[in-house]
């Protein structure tokens, strides 16, 4: 029998950690949780800091070289903030013989940043996407969110410089 | 609940709808949305207002022709057409021309013909619904047949008797291995165990490849009827559905879906007034192309890095925490319900001779329509690409035809031709995969699409076995050095030899297939890489 360890408290008094809590709670604090518990701690924060991990890791009684081992294997989970703004570029196969690497080397002359990086201002990240299932649509972004297809690379420059 | 209740409550649904004598159906699956779809939806919902009860605007899911969105339908009940109308590139301008218009006068400037082979050449069975009902609408789908099948198995058929109709169809895996359905499910069902699993794969990794996702955004009704038959085949209570984060769309239908189902009766405690209990629960992939492989999914689901593990043992013996576990992908699912309604036989009329019913596949790339299409199997890829796709745009010319993502390969002009099937694909080097089709036009050098499939399978590697791991990179950077033209014969007779290496001692799947896109770019394409060769 092993004793049900006490729960850690939340490192903060930000509300956000009591949704991280919920999801862990429905699950019942189970160790095959922990993915589900990743996702929300993103949601909620945008990335996933030490922070986090440790209070996921003692929540869920695991080790947190495998919390970490989980967070850093899946490509959704982010160990840095974003920019303000994120803009994904799908380089599916549709999106990339249609032209996804002219939208990136756009994005690159224009910003000066590679996939994975945030400019200075924290204004904007770029980050890409294996495939977002927009083949019709090829190529395509997801700037915040939304889905833009059949773009060119002035389009979208034209599309992250009106952004605020 | 018997088959005469349940089709009183989808006579009692039709009624209900009796008096819409006008219906205007917009697609909401994804790909329309990012054309633009909801703001028309509004537009028209607006402009009908309440319409006298007599006209509805509602979200529909994919109705095929991506490429053309948003698009709208509408379907006049009392124009005696045999076909609802169909608008493409609408806007939410166009509203009112929209519903201004009568019978036989469309407009003309807005409207698509749906006589073209795009739409005349399809079968449609796993998209029947899609287009047509409210994904979100649980008495849409009842009101279509919905939930019938289900009710027919617990009602009148023993687990026996649904494996036999299954087994008889001659369904295969559609997630691409094309591993005969009935087979898995009578082993999964033969295995002793107290606790058993159905999963749901929704983990469509194939860069190119969107049916899955369709499916779960135009009918999740119909995979989850599916899974519930499937549990009581093989006597199981619990499954997940894995679906990848990359979809939000589809997750929040099958939510939606798994919601309504429940509060109706049709998944929980007691299905249907059964002895039968069918739980079914969501689980979000997180970007790991690797966790589509059965062993690896599996690992995902209990919280852990998604890494494959060896078989035997395979899932239907030691699967879900070492209970017996059936795992199907979402179109096989989604295949159940009318096999089960219709019965075997009917299927196994469908098709070729070793791989039966329809295949739904993806059109993208260089080709004019993209889009969703699902035909039957047999059809020649000719017909696929030049007939129902229109062509390659632009007036360039056709170069291969890629299959099966990142574990298939291209297809070059001379066996355009062949049928499509699981073993005459496989003849070709390639496999049917899940049923992505990215065409590519002359303007693409194929050493450069070898070079990004193992790129991408170099990245996804989950780094457990060695000849992946270190493999796929030592592939990818003689490719890069191909590519680059500064590669040599020595070079290429090493490439060679890579690919047969990795290929027979990877422990997964994706490691085993991850060389296919070079062996068959130099099957068809090796003038290319030599042209490439430093000194020719």
């Amino acid at each position: 029998m092993t004793q049900q360890q006490a729960k850690p408290p939340l490192p903060s008094d930000d509300k956000r950690w009591k949704l991280v809590n919920a999801t862990m709670r429905r699950n019942g604090y189970a160790d095959h949780a922990l993915i589900e518990t990743l996702h929300s701690v993103q949601d909620a924060f945008g990335f996933l800091d030490e922070t986090a991990l440790r209070f996921v890791a003692a929540s869920l009684d695991q080790p947190l070289s495998k919390v970490y081992g989980v967070a850093t294997f899946y490509h959704i989970f982010m160990l840095k903030p974003k920019g303000r703004h994120a803009c994904v570029v799908c380089t599916g196969t549709a999106c990339y013989i249609k032209g996804a690497g002219a939208l990136l080397e756009g994005i690159q002359e224009r910003h000066g940043i590679n996939p994975g990086d945030t400019t200075e201002d924290d204004r904007l990240s770029v980050l890409t996407a294996r495939c977002v299932g927009a083949c019709g649509l090829a190529p395509a972004v997801v700037l915040d969110g939304n889905v833009l297809g059949k773009l060119a690379p002035d389009t979208l420059i034209a599309k992250l410089e009106a952004l605020d | 609940m018997h088959l005469e209740d349940l089709a009183e409550k989808a006579a009692e649904y039709r009624a209900e709808e009796a008096a819409v004598r006008r219906e205007v159906r917009v697609c909401v699956a994804a790909s329309c949305q990012s054309s633009g779809s909801l703001p028309v939806l509004e537009a028209l919902t607006n402009a009908c207002g309440d319409g006298g009860g007599s006209c509805r605007v509602k979200g529909v899911g994919c109705m095929g022709l991506c490429s053309a969105g948003p698009l709208v339908a509408v379907a006049d009940k009392d124009c005696g057409l045999a076909d609802s109308v169909l608008y493409r590139d609408v806007t939410p301008a166009d509203a009112p021309d929209i519903l201004g218009s009568v019978c036989g006068a469309p407009v003309e400037r807005l409207r698509c013909p749906t006589d073209q082979p795009f739409f005349a050449r399809q079968q449609k069975i796993v998209l029947e619904n899609s287009g047509i009902i409210d994904p979100d609408s649980f008495k849409g789908y009842v009101a279509v047949g919905g939930y019938a099948a289900l009710v027919q198995a617990l009602s009148e058929m023993t687990p026996a008797d649904v494996l036999r109709e299954v087994t008889a169809s001659g369904l295969r895996g559609r997630g691409g291995g094309g591993y005969p359905t009935g087979l898995k499910w009578s082993t999964v069902a033969k295995t002793p165990g107290v606790q058993k699993y159905v999963i749901c794969n929704a983990d469509e990794g194939d860069p190119g490849a969107f049916m899955d996702r369709a499916v779960l955004e135009s009918d999740p009704h119909r995979v989850l009827e599916g899974m519930a038959i499937a549990a009581y085949a093989i006597g199981a209570n619990k499954a997940y559905v894995y679906v990848r984060a990359e979809y939000p769309l589809a997750v929040e239908r099958l939510q939606t879906a798994i919601r309504k189902a429940k509060r109706a009766g049709f998944l929980g405690s007691k299905v249907a007034d059964t002895q039968f209990s069918f739980e079914v629960e969501i689980r979000l992939g997180a970007g790991a192309f690797v966790c589509g492989e059965e062993t690896a999914l599996m690992a995902s689901i209990e919280g852990l890095r998604g890494q494959p593990r060896p078989r035997p043992p395979y899932p239907a013996e030691s699967g879900l925490w070492g209970c017996p576990t059936l795992i199907n992908n979402v179109e096989s699912f989604a295949n159940i319900a009318p096999i089960i309604r219709n019965g075997g036989d009917w299927f196994a009329g469908i098709g070729t001779e070793k791989s039966k019913g329809t295949k739904v596949f993806a059109l993208a790339g260089k080709i004019q329509n993209t889009g969703l299409i699902e035909v039957p199997m047999g059809t020649s890829l000719r017909d696929i690409i030049e007939i129902i796709g229109g062509g390659i745009p632009d007036g360039k010319a056709f170069k291969a035809v890629q299959t099966g993502g990142p574990s298939g390969g291209c297809i070059p002009e001379q066996h355009l031709d062949i049928a499509v099937d699981y073993d005459s694909l496989k003849t070709l080097g390639t496999m049917m995969g899940s049923g992505g089709m990215i065409v590519i036009d002359e303007t693409s050098c194929m050493v450069d699409v070898a070079r990004y499939f193992m790129e991408f399978c170099m990245t996804e590697s989950c780094g457990k076995c060695i000849p992946c791991r270190a493999g796929t990179q030592q592939m990818h950077g003689l490719l890069d050095k191909i590519a680059r033209g500064q590669g040599t014969h020595a070079d290429l007779a090493l490439l060679e030899e890579l690919c047969e290496v990795v290929q027979a001692t990877s422990l997964c799947g994706l490691g085993q297939t991850a060389p296919n896109p070079v062996l068959s770019t130099l099957r068809y394409f090796r003038d290319e890489y030599e042209e490439k060769l430093a000194g020719g």
